[in-house]
């Protein structure tokens, strides 16, 4: 009997092959599929246990966008007076901040997937990429709340008469979202299979999402960069997402939607960057974390 | 005819010896950059020997494994720390990647290297089954199929809703484990997730184990537990240093394994500085010996004879005292002993107490020592009271007569004398 197994391995038949590389393009992505489960649950956790035990739960997240907005508006509007291109400075600086801060914590919270997860990816297989998946989708809960904060402020400013004008492209919201999740995800996925190895890799992921804020029209308008320094800002994939947001909701920019597109390119290069790296290092993360 | 399910084909691991790389860019980039100029390594300890090829060096925790499981086949796999074992599980698992050979699987596999992975303190119960099976690889519908039975099995009913951190850290492990339990692969992987948990804990997941192989599927055990190999497995591996050095029958193959650790000592000795005890007496050493002086070992078996020695140094001439042996298993004390008389010790000087305890005593336990040396006439006053002083497993290899008879299945209890029964026919049915 044994003879005979030897003999004729049915080759066709393993459910599973466990190999010390796979093959870069082997991505599994239909164990992702299979535990989609997990990812909803994943959600639910984030999501329960960060309000549990606390008094207005949800309405935190009211308080961060309201308060950096105010600094915003204070230092950037008022002390150093910058350029809202004629919108009020209010709403200016919190349609940037709601569309910064979901990039922002996707970014900084998959950025730690291997590290923070290195406890359950030690002792457990399932796909990784559900984790970093599932905090991405888990910020959206967040961006819901800010984003509703700010159509209140839009509605509330335009009644009272502010040269405000939301238009068709809003209808775009979900695509924009698309493009800023990717982001977050592909880069938070690259800087994580990094840091695995490298841990100072991390520290510079605080203060580089800070700068790279700078370097995209959030406190300032593009109309107001010298136009022979704007290429360099044009270059930003998010700058096209942070100008596209107030394009729809304030309905001004001096940015063809058409930029869009680069964007959506660049995104698609990271995301598929950010998955095959991922990929590679998921293998073996366990020995060198 | 069992098909094989599972073909590990010339599996080795390496592992980078030592620090892998500086842990920082900065540093990894210093070191090359110091290398490149032919300095010494700016991370090497000072004092430490520069072996110049040190980097790269690595260490086979896994060394060309091959073996096959059948389908429905009960498998242990035993073998020191360090042999390689848990790595062989890691790869099973898919935690990490083998370095060369590859592993083939047929069928779904579930492996189970901890009870409660991802359990999160804030969720209540209900939500950490829902999570924990899916993070064990079950759908959702499948976790509400079973949810009453898994509820049922871990006997918090009361408490689903309360959040998982008010529990106790038993009903945290019971509902840890009833999860687990209700996984249905067609493999199971199961690391000594038995060495948690109290008696009762332990005794369900042996018997939930033996249930998984009976109903036809395929189950790798690893464990320290010889008597649980040799009840829940048909075939065992032995392991040594990254080889699989046996492949036989479990009580084969675990037979060997004890011999092979009779090398080991257990005995426990202290120096004089932090030896326990006060300044008139001082606990010196305790030691284990079975059946003669011989050997001192970690694992006994149920037909051995044992003594356990004390030896001690009284330091006033003419104290009176007597030592006590307490024999704890499964957190409660299985019995004690103590020196019938206060005897006193006229001279300084270095003294030995010995208790025997005769074979067919023990049960299949893991039982630890604690001593105690006290005087009661008098005033009462405890010289040493040491608890955990060492532990040691009792197995039954099941080749002498013991107190189990013929009997092969579970059998828990702190003690298990050979006791002698009888049977009288006392008048027809119907009279």
């Amino acid at each position: 009997m044994s003879a005979e197994s030897e003999a004729t391995p049915k080759q066709e038949n393993w459910s599973l092959i466990i190999r010390p590389q796979r093959a870069w393009w082997d991505l599994r992505l239909g164990d992702l599929w299979r535990y989609r489960d997990l990812v909803v649950l994943f959600v639910w956790r984030d999501f329960v246990s960060t309000y549990k035990q606390t008094i207005l739960g949800p309405l935190w997240h009211m308080v961060q966008p309201i308060a950096t907005t105010l600094v915003f508006t204070v230092i950037f509007g008022n002390i150093a007076q910058l350029s809202t291109d004629g919108l009020p400075p209010f709403l200016f600086y919190m349609s940037g901040n709601t569309v910064w801060s979901y990039f922002s914590a996707c970014l900084t919270s998959t950025s730690d997937t291997f590290r923070a997860n290195a406890g359950i990816f030690g002792k457990v297989y399932f796909p990784r990429l559900i984790t970093p998946v599932s905090i991405v989708i888990s910020n959206l809960i967040s961006f819901g709340i800010q984003f509703l904060i700010f159509l209140g402020f839009m509605i509330y400013f335009k009644m009272s008469g502010s040269e405000v004008y939301p238009n068709f492209w809003v209808l775009l919201l979900p695509i924009l979202l698309m493009i800023m999740a990717g982001m977050g995800l592909g880069l938070g996925i690259i800087i994580s299979s990094l840091t695995t190895k490298y841990r100072d890799l991390q520290k510079l992921v605080g203060f580089g999402v800070q700068l790279f804020m700078y370097g995209t029209p959030v406190i300032y308008p593009l109309s107001s960069v010298d136009v022979e320094w704007r290429w360099l800002i044009l270059a930003n994939p998010m700058t096209p997402i942070v100008e596209f947001f107030r394009m729809a909701f304030l309905g001004t920019s001096s940015l063809s939607p058409i930029y869009l597109l680069y964007s959506f390119g660049v995104v698609v290069i990271i995301v598929l960057a950010g998955v095959l790296v991922f990929n590679r290092v998921e293998a073996t993360f366990m020995d060198t974390v | 005819m069992s098909t094989t399910v599972i073909s590990v084909e010339d599996i080795s691991k390496s592992y980078r010896l030592g620090v892998i790389g500086t842990g920082t860019f900065f540093g990894d980039l210093n070191r090359w950059w110091a290398r490149r100029l032919g300095r010494p390594d700016p991370y090497a300890k000072i004092g430490e020997a520069d072996h110049g090829n040190r980097y790269g060096e690595t260490i086979l925790a896994l060394n060309k494994v091959s073996f096959q499981v059948k389908q429905g086949e009960a498998l242990g796999i035993i073998g020191r720390n360090g042999a390689g074992k848990s790595t062989l599980l890691k790869i099973l698992s898919q935690v990490t990647a083998p370095t060369s050979g590859a592993v083939k699987v047929k069928g779904r596999i579930a492996s189970l290297l901890e009870v409660g992975t991802g359990f999160h303190p804030e969720l209540t119960g209900r939500e950490n089954t829902y999570l924990n099976g899916a993070i064990l690889g079950m759908s959702r519908a499948e976790v509400n199929r079973k949810f009453d039975e898994i509820v049922g099995f871990s006997g918090v009913e009361k408490f689903i809703d309360t959040p998982v951190k008010r529990y106790s850290s038993g009903m945290y492990v019971r509902l840890a484990f009833a999860v687990a339990a209700h996984l249905e692969p067609d493999i199971l992987v199961v690391d000594e997730v038995l060495a948690v948990g109290d008696a009762e804990f332990q005794k369900k997941c042996l018997g939930k184990m033996g249930d998984v192989a009976n109903e036809g599927r395929t189950v790798l055990f690893v464990s320290h537990n010889m008597s649980a190999i040799n009840r829940l497995c048909s075939r065992a591996l032995l392991m040594d240093g990254g080889l699989l050095v046996e492949d036989g029958t479990a009580s084969e193959v675990t037979g060997r394994y004890l011999q092979g650790s009779d090398a080991m000592d257990q005995g426990r000795k202290w120096s004089l500085e932090n030896a326990p005890g006060t300044e008139e007496l001082k606990l010196l050493s305790v030691k284990l010996i079975r059946n003669d002086d011989a050997f001192a070992s970690s694992v006994i078996e149920v037909k051995d004879s044992l003594a356990l020695e004390i030896e001690y140094l009284v330091n006033k001439p003419g104290l009176r005292f007597r030592c006590a042996a307490l024999f704890y298993s499964q957190g409660v004390c299985a019995f004690a002993s103590i020196e019938p008389k206060e005897v006193k010790r006229e001279v300084v000087g270095r003294y030995v107490s010995r208790v025997f305890i005769p074979p067919h005593l023990l049960g299949e336990n893991e039982y630890t020592v604690g001593v105690s040396i006290f005087t009661s006439i008098g005033v009462k006053q405890h010289f040493v009271r040491v608890q955990d002083i060492l532990s040691f497993q009792v197995f039954d290899s099941m080749t002498a007569p013991s107190a189990r008879g013929d009997y092969a299945e579970n059998m828990v209890s702190a003690l298990r004398p050979m006791l002698n029964w009888d049977l009288t026919f006392k008048d027809a049915a119907g009279n």
